[in-house]
Formats: structure tokens, C-alpha cells, sequence
């Protein structure tokens, strides 16, 4: 039995490898290379979600180790239940992602990049694959530069465009800095524990106490932070991930931005030790942060995949506000209360994979047909587009946190698990549960405000350019891909209390309890926070409900109705010359209020500029131009950047370019280097 | 068996009383300046009538508005279902708590705001742009007052709060409760459209929310709609009479109970609907910019009922 995992698990990286080298290979023909890609990919994906699936519910951890033949470094796997989990969300979205570029990839017939993009699209599949399973440092920290390489070269793949180039180097940068933060954090934690192997790590998390603990607790904080795009460390994903050609967006945003959450749930609940009650509520306040501030920033987005990229942010915070409130609960002593702080923070993790991903390919669905991101340009595309725009649809109800769908359920986990937290202590701390609770409804029906506009403005109503009036539905394939997850967002709503045994492993590993029995009531039907009385939901009886008594619109229907005909006429153009695209409200106008009631924080600055002949009140041009301040780039990187620059060029005297000056720094290091190694 | 009836009877004691309750209030209201105001079956007598006529649907719009006037009407009937009303019984508290109470009703804002947007009129954006905004404003304060209550019952299921109030009948003169319902009251004012926040009277497209966003609907889909509204506002008034005054609830759904159930009900509905005119009578519409510094207030009283729940 525990075999079988392992050929699955070994079989889909080699399918992946086989994607790649295909592609390449394949690159003389567009469509040889987008076939071989996508194909070996989605094998790949299939097989890593069945291999997943089992080691998931698999009693013991699948384990293996290749000598690399250099030291320190083993080629590790280990598949316990918390990198199955990760790896499940990996495959479910590559098999959605992988349908999906069939189509997406025809137009390209530039031959070389359709094999080059699919050369990167599985290396980046494998890499993920491998830092989600990987058992020791060194092997991880290999696995996670990979991924952050090849995002890269994804990010940058439209580089004949200057912006595109500029959110790679910021990407690279920042990527980079994360890194250098892990790898000392991993340093430290080896230096305590003997061996890189994250088992001894876990082992020896008692040993980690003190300013130790505060520095290795900061160092990853930042390290995984800046890749889950937490809010001060986010800078760069708005910028990079719609940079992206769409179906690359959907993975970075889906999974990639997962691959720091995994890091610091292994970290916080394994490597930490005992975690004090102050690492909590950094956690958790910083989850508030990102959530509220990814949201509100999202609002002002007019561009549909920077937009999303916001909301990515947003949704981090919330799963960052179930992992910090499960540590609180960790050192208040309240493991079961930790498991659904816990179970919310991973729901929430593959319910935003889910969603994010459809709602991206969504949007690549539009870029394919309109050739336009800005929403002002868009509209009307629910009749062209009638399929892609129902699954945005179920999408956008989704990531608005509505019932029945898969976000409303992780939110009311996260809800249920804040309220409980107010019986556990008597300090002050208890009345951050319930402001926490209440900024995450802000941040929800903020969330729900920003989706109206973006799936209005985006598909309802006329449209307002030619070229979305003239889209066309996408292909079946891509249709397919976001058919997948829609089914997905739907399923994993309705039947969330069928889905919980996948958490039990983990939760059983990382804090010793199964939950999946005292979450569920009335045989399944109904989702608890760990005892009915206490509050419960059914998804599944709502939707049941629903759907029952809509016989009532259809008895009023039969009583009176029946005679009742049905015009279509214009809508009431207030007695002029028939509507057009131009009287619609646009997207800067709904969130107007907005910008207006939160001007504190946004600083709108706005330039009318009106061009007349004879009388300013006849003007013949207007010009209108409004920007937000980006507070975080313009106060805090910028000092940054500029006494990085300043250190730079006052460096730049050491950089001789003599061979003779070189010779002698690495005479003078080598020198140095032994009085530290000979030291007794 | 004894669900299913006690569903349909709270089912249809919704129905029939929501209208009433908007008539009632617009009555009232008349009354209050000067003028006699329609009948109080007036609401019924619309609806009859809106739902025997023809309706025009725009050229502009797509399933989506066909489908909102459903979504509305069923998110908010179901709603009705989930909450105590004349027994401390909800027939389906056990499909979802307090939480999905304020949920599903923002399932029927959201499509009401895209079917507004679909028409593609600039009323209906503007309607949709400023509903989306008040609700979410309004939403953190709303949250803190549940969010009180749940604490003081210790869960979010709303029968589980109306049965802990039990035996404690005064319960609401403490400083917590008190506070929590001046929050939740102003909520209640924001969320039903009602001054100074909307004018459920106007068509003056300056000023207009909820009427700006239902401008291109008539007939039947009309009709379900203002049902709709009406039953989320009586919704919204049961959860304020039950959850902070929770004297009358029958214990179970025998017949006596209920009756005497709905006699207290009543009696607290009429109450709170004076206050609701009281409010609506004294006070002018405020700017659309002002109305965040009110709601700012319900989440000020909402934070100090939190933390005196802290202290006490």
C-alpha cells in the first residue's frame, strides 16, 4: 500500500520532467510543443493528485532519499499529511491550469516560445512539487530557488514590454531577500538541532527558546512572508503576477503564494517549539492588515488581473488570521480550539486556490477575447461570452465569502474559531478575537462590493469598445479548465463537513487531535464548531432549502401571472436620444464613495485639466487624471532603495577592475578565513 | 413532521405579516406628518397588483436580471426560516446561525446590485455603487453587536441566544446589551433603507439607493422584490425584538404557546416600528459622506458594548 504512493508520486515529476524536455524538443512546431507540454503536464498533474489523495489518509509518511553524492545535500521526499495537502491543491489546479493552456496556447505560432513556455511551465510544476515534499533544508532551499528561477522567467515572458521587465527585477529582488532570510533561519535551526533533516528540526523545537526564537520566528516570518505576499512585503505581487500570461497568474496566485503559507505553517506549528502568545498575535494582526488593506486597494484596481492580484493579498490575510489565531490558541492550551483555527486557515488555503484560479482564468478567458485587461474598455461580455462569464460568476460569489459556495465555509470557521477564542483568557487579548471577527466582515463585504464591480462592469450590460463587442466565446478546453474548478468551488461548498477527515492527519500530527468527528452534526449535513449548541451551518440545506422553496415564486406565479406578458424595451434613457456605453456607470465611479470615505488612507490626487476658446464653461477638451498614493513603495522602499544605492556607489571605489587589487582581497579574505578556522 | 409544519407556519406568519409591517410603518408615518397616508393593506393590495401585470424587461439585460427578483425573494424567505420568531424555536436554526443569516441576505445584494448594473443605465450603477458601499460599511458595526450577543450566549445559533436570555428578563438594561442595540438599531436603519441614511419615499436621483437599483424592474419581478425587502426589514426587526428582547418566546411549537408567542411579537414589533417612525419623522436625509460618520458610531457602541462585556 504504501508503494503505490510512491510510484505515483515519482511517476508524475517524471512525467513533468518528460513535459519539459518535450516541449523543448517539440519547439521546431507551435503545436507539437503546446501538445507535449500541456500533455505531460496534465498526466503529470493526475498522477500527483492521485499519489496526494492516498498519502493524505495513508497512516504512515512516505519517505524516500537519493544521494546526491555532494555533502550535506540528499535528495529527500517525505509525504506527511501537511505536504500531501499542499501537493492535493498542486495537482488539482495543474489538471485545471494544464486543460486550460491547450486552448489558450493556440494562438501562439511563434514556435520557439510556445516550447520554451512549456519547457518553464513544467520545470515550475516540478520545482513546487518538490519544495512542497521536500524533507530536508538544503534540498528545499534548492527546490524553492528553482521555483522562484523559473517564476521569473514566466513573469518576464512578455519582455519586449518595459513594465513587464521592471515587475520581473522587482520580483527577483524581493524573492531573493525572502531567500536570504530562510537561509539563515534554516542555519540557526540547524545549528541547534545537528542535522538539516526537518524531522530533527521538529525534534529538537524544544531547544528554541528566547531571543533565539524571536530572531528564527522573525527571519521566517519575512522569508515566507515576502513569497505569501503579506502586507508590508506584498510590493511586488500586484506587479508580477498579472505580468504573467494568465494561465502562469492563475498558478502563481492559486499555489505559488501557497508555497509561503506551507513554510510558515511548517515553521510555526513544527519548528517553533511551545509558540509564545506575542507570535500569535503578530500573526494575527498582520493577517488583519493584509486582508483589509489587500481589499481596499483591490477596490481602486481597474486593471481585472491586478485587481485579482489584490485579492490574493487579501485572501493571505485571511488564512493568516486562522493560523494566528490556532497559535494563540496553542499557547493558551486549547489544542481542539487550535485544530479549527488551524482546519480554517488551510480550508481557506485550498478554497483561494480554487476560486483565485478560476477568477484568473477567467480574466485570461477575457484577455484572450478582448485583448484588454482595463475594465473601462470592457462590458457586455455575458452574452458573448455567456459561459466563461457564469463560471466568473461562481467565481466572484465564491471569493465574496456567499453561501453555498466553498469561501462562505472556510470564513465561518475562521468566524466560529475568533468567537471561541473570547472564553479562553482573561487578559485584554480576548478583545482582539472579536475586532478581528469584525474587520474580517469589513473585509468580506468590501470583498463582495469589489466583485459586484469587477464581474458588472467586466459582463453586464453594453459593451464599451469594439473590441468586446466583438469577443467571441472561448475554446471547449478552456471552457473545460474553468468548468473544472467551478464544479470544485460548488462541491467543496456543499460538501464541506465530507471533506474534513483530509485535515484530521494533520491536525492529529501537528497538535495530537481529529477534529473531522466534532465539526460535523446531523450525519454530516451540518458543519459545527465543535458542538452544535455552540452554532452551526449546512451549505447543503441551505442549497436544498433554496431550491425547495422556489415553488413559492412559482404558486404565486400559477395564482396571478399566468396572463401577465413580457416586453423588451429600451432601459429609460431619461427621455434622451437612446442609451449608450457612455452612460453606464464605470468602474472609477463605483468605487467613488469609496475612494472618497477612506480618502485618509488612499491620498487621492486628481488633476482636471480643461482646454477652451471662448468661455470656460464651453470646453472643448477635458483632461481628468487620478492617481492614490502607494504609501508602502513611496515611505518605505523608497528610503530603502535609495541608501542601498548610495552604499552601492560608495562601494563602487573597491570595483578597481585591477587584477592586481583583486589578487590581493582574496589574499586578505583567504587570511581572515583561516584565522577563523584555525581559532581554537 | 413537527419541522415541516412549524417551517411552514413561520413561513407563512413571514409572509403575510411583512407587508403589513411596511404599511403599517408608512401609515404611521403619514400620521406622524399631518397627513392621513394609505391604508395599511396597502402594500398587499400593490403586490396583487404588480404581480397581474405585464413587465418590461431591457434590451440591455441579460439572465442575470431575470434571475435577481428569484434570488432576493428565496435568499430572504429562507432567511426567515433560520430565525426565533414567535417561539424561542427557530424551525431551521440548525441550517445556520447568526452568521448565515447576514450572509444570505448579502447573497440577495449581491445579485440586486448586478441586476442593476446589467440594465446599464447610469441610476442603476449609481444605486448598486452606493448599496455595496453603506452594507459594507455597516457591515463591522453590525458584526461587533452579533458578535456580543453570541459571546454573552455564548454561540451563534439564534435560538440558542433567544433560550440563554430565559429567566433573565432584564437582561438588557446591562450597559453591554444597551449599547449593543443602539449599534445594531442603527444597522437596522442603514440596512432597510430608512432616514436619515435612504428615503424609501424619494425618486430623486440624487439622493436614491435601494430605489435607484430597482428603477428598470415592474410587474411580477417588482412585486418579488418589494416582498423581498420587506421581509429582509422584518427579518432584520425580529432579530433585533427576539435577540435583545426575548420576553413571550413559546418554549416549543404547541398551538397556545405560539398564539400568546404572537401576541408578544406583535407587541414588541409595534413598538419598535413607533420608534423606527419616531426616528424617520425627526430626522432629515443626510449627505450619502455623512452617513459613514453614523455608522462609524453603531461600531464605537458596538467596540464599548465588546469591551464592557469585558470588564462586567
Amino acid at each position: 500500500m504504501n508503494a503505490l504512493p510512491g510510484y505515483a508520486f515519482f511517476g508524475g515529476l517524471l512525467a513533468y520532467a518528460l513535459g519539459a524536455i518535450g516541449s523543448l524538443i517539440g519547439s521546431r512546431v507551435a503545436n507539437l510543443a503546446r501538445v507535449l507540454g500541456c500533455g505531460f503536464a496534465l498526466a503529470g498533474a493526475l498522477i500527483e493528485t492521485l499519489s496526494a489523495g492516498i498519502a493524505l489518509f495513508a497512516p504512515a509518511d512516505a519517505h524516500w532519499e537519493i544521494q546526491s553524492g555532494v555533502p550535506f545535500l540528499t535528495y529527500g521526499f517525505r509525504l506527511d499529511p501537511l505536504s500531501a495537502y499542499f501537493n492535493l491543491i498542486l495537482g488539482l489546479l495543474a489538471v485545471a491550469i494544464s486543460v486550460y493552456s491547450f486552448g489558450y496556447l493556440r494562438p501562439m505560432k511563434e514556435s520557439k516560445t510556445a516550447g520554451i513556455l512549456g519547457f518553464f511551465y513544467n520545470l515550475f510544476l516540478l520545482s513546487l512539487t518538490a519544495v512542497f515534499s521536500a524533507s530536508n533544508a538544503f534540498f528545499f532551499l534548492i527546490a524553492w530557488e528553482v521555483m522562484a528561477l523559473t517564476a521569473y522567467c514566466l513573469v518576464t515572458y512578455d519582455h519586449q514590454n518595459e513594465s513587464t521587465r521592471q515587475a520581473g527585477v522587482l520580483f527577483f529582488v524581493m524573492s531573493h531577500v525572502g531567500t536570504g532570510c530562510l537561509l539563515i533561519g534554516f542555519l540557526i535551526l540547524d545549528s541547534l538541532a545537528g542535522s538539516l533533516e526537518f524531522s530533527s528540526f521538529a525534534a529538537s523545537s524544544a531547544k528554541l527558546t528566547g531571543p533565539l526564537q524571536v530572531t528564527v520566528f522573525l527571519l521566517f516570518l519575512v522569508g515566507f512572508g515576502v513569497k505569501a505576499g503579506i502586507i508590508p512585503l506584498h510590493i511586488w505581487l500586484p506587479e508580477a503576477h498579472p505580468a504573467a500570461p494568465s494561465h502562469i497568474s492563475a498558478l502563481m496566485s492559486g499555489i505559488v503564494i501557497k508555497t509561503g503559507i506551507y513554510g510558515l505553517a511548517r515553521v510555526l506549528f513544527e519548528f517553533l517549539g511551545a509558540p509564545p502568545l506575542w507570535a500569535g498575535t503578530i500573526i494575527l494582526a498582520l493577517g488583519v492588515v493584509s486582508a483589509l488593506l489587500g481589499v481596499l486597494y483591490a477596490l481602486m484596481e481597474h486593471d481585472l488581473k491586478r485587481l485579482l492580484a489584490y485579492h490574493s493579498i487579501e485572501n493571505i490575510g485571511i488564512i493568516l488570521i486562522g493560523f494566528g489565531a490556532s497559535l494563540m490558541f496553542i499557547a493558551l492550551g486549547h489544542p481542539k480550539l487550535a485544530a479549527i483555527a488551524m482546519i480554517a486557515g488551510l480550508f481557506h488555503t485550498l478554497n483561494h486556490a480554487v476560486f483565485k484560479c478560476l477568477l484568473f482564468l477567467g480574466a485570461g478567458s477575457v484577455l484572450h477575447a478582448t485583448h484588454t485587461r482595463n475594465m473601462e474598455k470592457l462590458g457586455g461580455l455575458i452574452r458573448r461570452m455567456p459561459q466563461t462569464a457564469f463560471f466568473f460568476l461562481i467565481g466572484a460569489i465564491a471569493i465574496s465569502g456567499l453561501p453555498p459556495l466553498n469561501g462562505f465555509v472556510s470564513e465561518w470557521l475562521t468566524y466560529q474559531a475568533l468567537l471561541a477564542g473570547f472564553g479562553t483568557t482573561e487578559k485584554l487579548t480576548r478583545i482582539l478575537f472579536p475586532i478581528a471577527g469584525s474587520l474580517l466582515a469589513l473585509t468580506a463585504a468590501l470583498a463582495a462590493t469589489c466583485f459586484v464591480k469587477a464581474f458588472g462592469i467586466t459582463f453586464l450590460a453594453l459593451p464599451r469598445s469594439k473590441a468586446a463587442g466583438d469577443a467571441q466565446e472561448c475554446s471547449s478546453s478552456m471552457v473545460a479548465g474553468m468548468g473544472f474548478l467551478a464544479a470544485l468551488c460548488v462541491a467543496l461548498g456543499l460538501g464541506a463537513t465530507w471533506f474534513l477527515p483530509a485535515f484530521d492527519g494533520i491536525t492529529q500530527r501537528l497538535l495530537g487531535v481529529r477534529m473531522s468527528g466534532d465539526l460535523a452534526a446531523a450525519g454530516g449535513l451540518a458543519l459545527t464548531a465543535g458542538s452544535a449548541r455552540g452554532g452551526s451551518v449546512s451549505t447543503a440545506g441551505i442549497a436544498a432549502m433554496l431550491v425547495i422553496l422556489s415553488a413559492l415564486p412559482g404558486l404565486l406565479w400559477l395564482l396571478w401571472g399566468r396572463k401577465g406578458t413580457r416586453y423588451v424595451e429600451p432601459t429609460w434613457d431619461c427621455g434622451l436620444p437612446g442609451l449608450t456605453a457612455e452612460n453606464e456607470y464605470t468602474a472609477f465611479a463605483f468605487s467613488k464613495p469609496l475612494r472618497m470615505i477612506f480618502a485618509a488612507l488612499y491620498q487621492p490626487r486628481r488633476e482636471i485639466q480643461a482646454e477652451y476658446e471662448i468661455s470656460p464653461y464651453y470646453p472643448t477638451a477635458i483632461r481628468f487624471d487620478s492617481e492614490i498614493e502607494s504609501p508602502f513603495e513611496d515611505r518605505l522602499y523608497a528610503p530603502v532603495q535609495k541608501y542601498i544605492l548610495k552604499i552601492a556607489t560608495w562601494m563602487r571605489g573597491i570595483q578597481a577592475g585591477s587584477i592586481h587589487a583583486y589578487l590581493a582581497y582574496i589574499f586578505v579574505t583567504l587570511i581572515v578565513l583561516l584565522l577563523f578556522g584555525v581559532r581554537p | 413532521m413537527n419541522i415541516v409544519l412549524s417551517a411552514l407556519a413561520q413561513l407563512l406568519l413571514f409572509l403575510v405579516i411583512a407587508p403589513l409591517v411596511t404599511g403599517v410603518i408608512r401609515t404611521m408615518k403619514a400620521r406622524f406628518q399631518n397627513r392621513r397616508g394609505a391604508p395599511v393593506w396597502q402594500p398587499y393590495l400593490d403586490l396583487h397588483k404588480l404581480l397581474r401585470k405585464g413587465m418590461i424587461i431591457p434590451d440591455t439585460a441579460s439572465w442575470l436580471f431575470s434571475a435577481t427578483p428569484y434570488v432576493v425573494f428565496l435568499t430572504a424567505a429562507m432567511v426567515s426560516l433560520m430565525i426565533p420568531m414567535v417561539a424561542a424555536d427557530a424551525p431551521l436554526s440548525l441550517f445556520g446561525g447568526v452568521l448565515a443569516v447576514v450572509y444570505l441576505l448579502a447573497v440577495g445584494r449581491f445579485f440586486l446590485a448586478l441586476g442593476a448594473l446589467d440594465t446599464g443605465s447610469s441610476f442603476g450603477g449609481l444605486g448598486s455603487s452606493r448599496e455595496m458601499t453603506i452594507s459594507a460599511i455597516a457591515e463591522p458595526a453590525m458584526m461587533v453587536a452579533i458578535f456580543t450577543v453570541a459571546i454573552a450566549a455564548n454561540s451563534t445559533n439564534l435560538s440558542e441566544v433567544a433560550k440563554s436570555a430565559v429567566g433573565q428578563s432584564w437582561r438588557f438594561l446591562a450597559p453591554s446589551q444597551m449599547l449593543a442595540f443602539g449599534a445594531m438599531f442603527i444597522v437596522l436603519i442603514a440596512e432597510t433603507g430608512r432616514i436619515p441614511v435612504d428615503n424609501p419615499a424619494t425618486h430623486l436621483e440624487l439622493t436614491m439607493i435601494h430605489e435607484a437599483m430597482i428603477l428598470e424592474y415592474s410587474g411580477p419581478y417588482l412585486a418579488l422584490i418589494e416582498w423581498g425587502a420587506s421581509i429582509k426589514q422584518l427579518v432584520l426587526l425580529t432579530l433585533l425584538v427576539n435577540t435583545f428582547f426575548p420576553f413571550g418566546l413559546s418554549p416549543d411549537w404547541s398551538l397556545g404557546g405560539v398564539a400568546a408567542g404572537l401576541m408578544f411579537y406583535l407587541l414588541k414589533l409595534a413598538v419598535i416600528c413607533c420608534l423606527i417612525v419616531l426616528v424617520e419623522t425627526v430626522n432629515a436625509k443626510m449627505r450619502l459622506f455623512r452617513v459613514p460618520e453614523l455608522l462609524a458610531v453603531a461600531f464605537v457602541l458596538g467596540a464599548l458594548a465588546l469591551i464592557s462585556t469585558f470588564l462586567f
